[in-house]
């Protein structure tokens, strides 16, 4: 299988072999399993177990609020990466390393946190409830929580986009008499496109299959269930067979979203060269 | 917040040639203002928070909160989670760095997109497939099931799901990519020169790796271990899925404070944020580590740049006493 050339370095069987081992009982067996459990189901209970009504709901929901904190995400993340490569301000090292913050801090945390802020005579429900806005155990909950697991996925794939980016291009559409936005709108915002794009699929990726931070701040009522809050029911029901068709269509939204990353991220390095 | 604008070393000329590249003071200031709210609501508040109400009902209240049987239990199955799964994980991550970077063959990156799949898979579903393979109804549950452990006259039923070995592999799964990832590029980077001088040498290749090729990759080694140590001790949803709840017995810190959440009563409230404050701490600490690695690195690109004869130098080429 090898086509070492030259190559004198020992130990390719032996790491070879571990890889292969671990490979396989972690991720190839679990996947198969679940593969063919889900193969087993008859095709017309699969359907109605993936498209009866609470299903439907929670793709509603689990979808919908990904969406909006994923177009959240490319807004404030552009801003982010955009204030973090082009100005010099203080405090602009230390909101640099803040900004993974969302990735170290467990999920569990954030979900509870996030809520304890929205509630009533939290720090922001306080001044936000009174205005009528409802943020903790609503899904405008599931968004906040959603955006903020999503936040450093745009910042992190824009920041060394913008930093390689020509400065003489923009310099050429000033000279040619092209106003600061117009530039930007036409000349920097193409150019940063498909790493929007690849961030925003990212964000979106994640918040799809993403359960411990909602838990805490969405609803238990009906409609305010996203899918891997339906999967666990239907566990705690006992319903594998409910709980496995969720699960397909969760993991064929994901392998669908994987494959657009890959062809985006070729797209942005297209871009970059 | 109005600071002034330092750009002192580029002169007049400068200046005026870059005005139609940059935006008026105002807008840059307007942005940077909304960059620095944005975060101070989104990261820093949240943060805060926890701090606040684990704190809230007293220092006293915080100490005896963590104190508690059920919350040590935790804290130590967390401990030992992790001591498990991050160690195996080095193990696997070292070798397939190792084969991946150093070799040639066919489905490379066939492999390279395997060992990543975990990250795209939903917690919740990732710990389902080990329900499916071991639960009740699972493929393995009822032979597991059947054929119990005869340990030192003892009749032991190994147990996966609801147990301690289910917790180990869901935080194996998500924990998975996280070393070879951080790998796979240093060690392509380093080449094979090197070792291949060692080799010459008359090292073993154990020795080659030991004073060659780990010393490296160290830092890329220990900022991989470092992020899946903090996935490893704060997985929810997939450690949820298969762990069963059990107070006292399969309950992980994440799923501690949950269930403390859910206690309702307010002393149980603050509990939970007084378990949470732990792994808040944990996710400075690594924050901070990762932080410190990416200047170091960062420090090291840029004087490698500056003095290219200099940092091949600097990094002590081993001699042939070393591999005594």
């Amino acid at each position: 299988m090898a086509t070492r050339k030259f190559n004198a370095l020992p130990g390719f069987g032996l790491t070879m072999g571990v890889t292969a081992f671990f490979l396989t009982v972690m991720v190839l067996i679990p996947f198969a399993g679940l593969v063919v459990r889900a193969c087993g189901l008859d095709w017309h209970e699969f359907w109605q177990l993936a498209t009866n009504r609470r299903a439907m709901e929670a793709y509603r929901l689990t979808f919908g609020a990904s969406f909006v904190a994923a177009i959240a995400n490319v807004i404030f993340g552009t801003l982010l990466a955009w204030v973090l490569v082009r100005y010099e301000f203080p405090g602009r090292r230390l909101i640099d390393a803040v900004v993974d913050f969302p990735f170290a801090l467990p999920t569990a945390v954030a979900g509870l946190t996030l809520a304890n802020l929205f509630v009533e005579n939290g720090w922001l429900g306080r001044f936000l409830v009174p205005l009528g806005v409802n943020v903790a155990y609503t899904s405008l909950g599931v968004v906040v929580a959603l955006t903020f697991v999503g936040m450093p996925f745009v910042v992190r794939t824009l920041q060394p986009v913008l930093e390689h980016l020509e400065r003489e291009v923009e310099e050429a559409a000033a000279t040619l008499g092209a106003g600061r936005l117009r530039t930007f709108v036409s000349i920097i915002v193409p150019t940063l496109l498909p790493s929007m794009l690849t961030g925003f699929a990212l964000a979106f990726a994640r918040a799809i299959g993403e359960y411990g931070s909602v838990i805490f701040i969405s609803s238990n009522k009906r409609g305010g269930e996203i899918v891997p809050f339906l999967i666990m029911i239907r566990l705690e029901q006992y319903d594998y067979t409910g709980a496995i068709a969720l699960a397909v269509v969760l993991l064929v939204f994901s392998f669908i979203l994987l494959a657009i990353i890959n062809l985006l991220e070729q797209w942005a390095s297209h871009f970059q060269s | 917040m109005a600071g002034t604008v330092k750009r002192k070393i580029n002169g007049d000329s400068h200046r005026q040639s870059r005005r139609g590249t940059e935006e008026s003071p105002v807008v840059k200031w307007v942005l940077i203002t909304i960059a620095m709210l944005f975060c101070l609501v989104f990261l820093l508040l949240p943060l805060a928070n926890v701090f606040a109400q684990a704190f809230g009902e007293g220092v006293k209240a915080y100490f005896t909160a963590l104190a508690d049987p059920n919350s040590v239990a935790a804290i130590r199955l967390t401990l030992i989670v992790a001591a498990i799964s991050v160690p195996l994980n080095v193990i696997f991550g070292v070798c397939a760095a190792w084969a991946i970077a150093k070799f040639n063959f066919r489905g490379k990156s066939m492999l390279i997109t395997l060992i990543d799949l975990p990250f795209s898979v939903s917690p919740v579903v990732a710990g389902l497939m080990f329900v499916v393979l071991f639960g009740m109804n699972g493929f393995f549950g009822h032979w597991l099931q059947d054929h119990p452990v005869h340990l030192f006259g003892k009749v032991i039923e190994l147990k996966v799901i609801y147990a301690v070995p289910g917790i180990v592999l869901a935080t194996m799964f998500v924990t998975f990519p996280f070393v070879a990832r951080e790998l796979i590029p240093v060690m392509q980077a380093t080449g094979t020169e090197q070792e291949q001088a060692a080799l010459t040498l008359g090292a073993s290749g154990w020795t080659t790796f030991w004073h060659v090729t780990l010393p490296s990759v160290k830092w890329g080694l220990i900022y991989g271990i470092i992020l899946c140590n903090a996935r490893a001790m704060g997985e929810f949803g997939a450690v949820s899925v298969v762990s069963g709840n059990i107070i006292g017995q399969t309950e992980t810190m994440p799923l501690r404070v949950q269930s403390l959440y859910e206690g309702g009563s307010a002393a149980s409230g603050s509990a939970a944020f007084a378990v949470a404050s732990l792994l808040a701490v944990l996710a400075l600490v690594t924050l901070g580590l990762k932080t410190l690695l990416e200047w170091q690195q960062a420090r090291e690109f840029e004087r490698a740049q500056q003095t290219p004869a200099a940092f091949e130098g600097e990094r002590k080429f081993p001699s042939p006493e070393d591999f005594r």
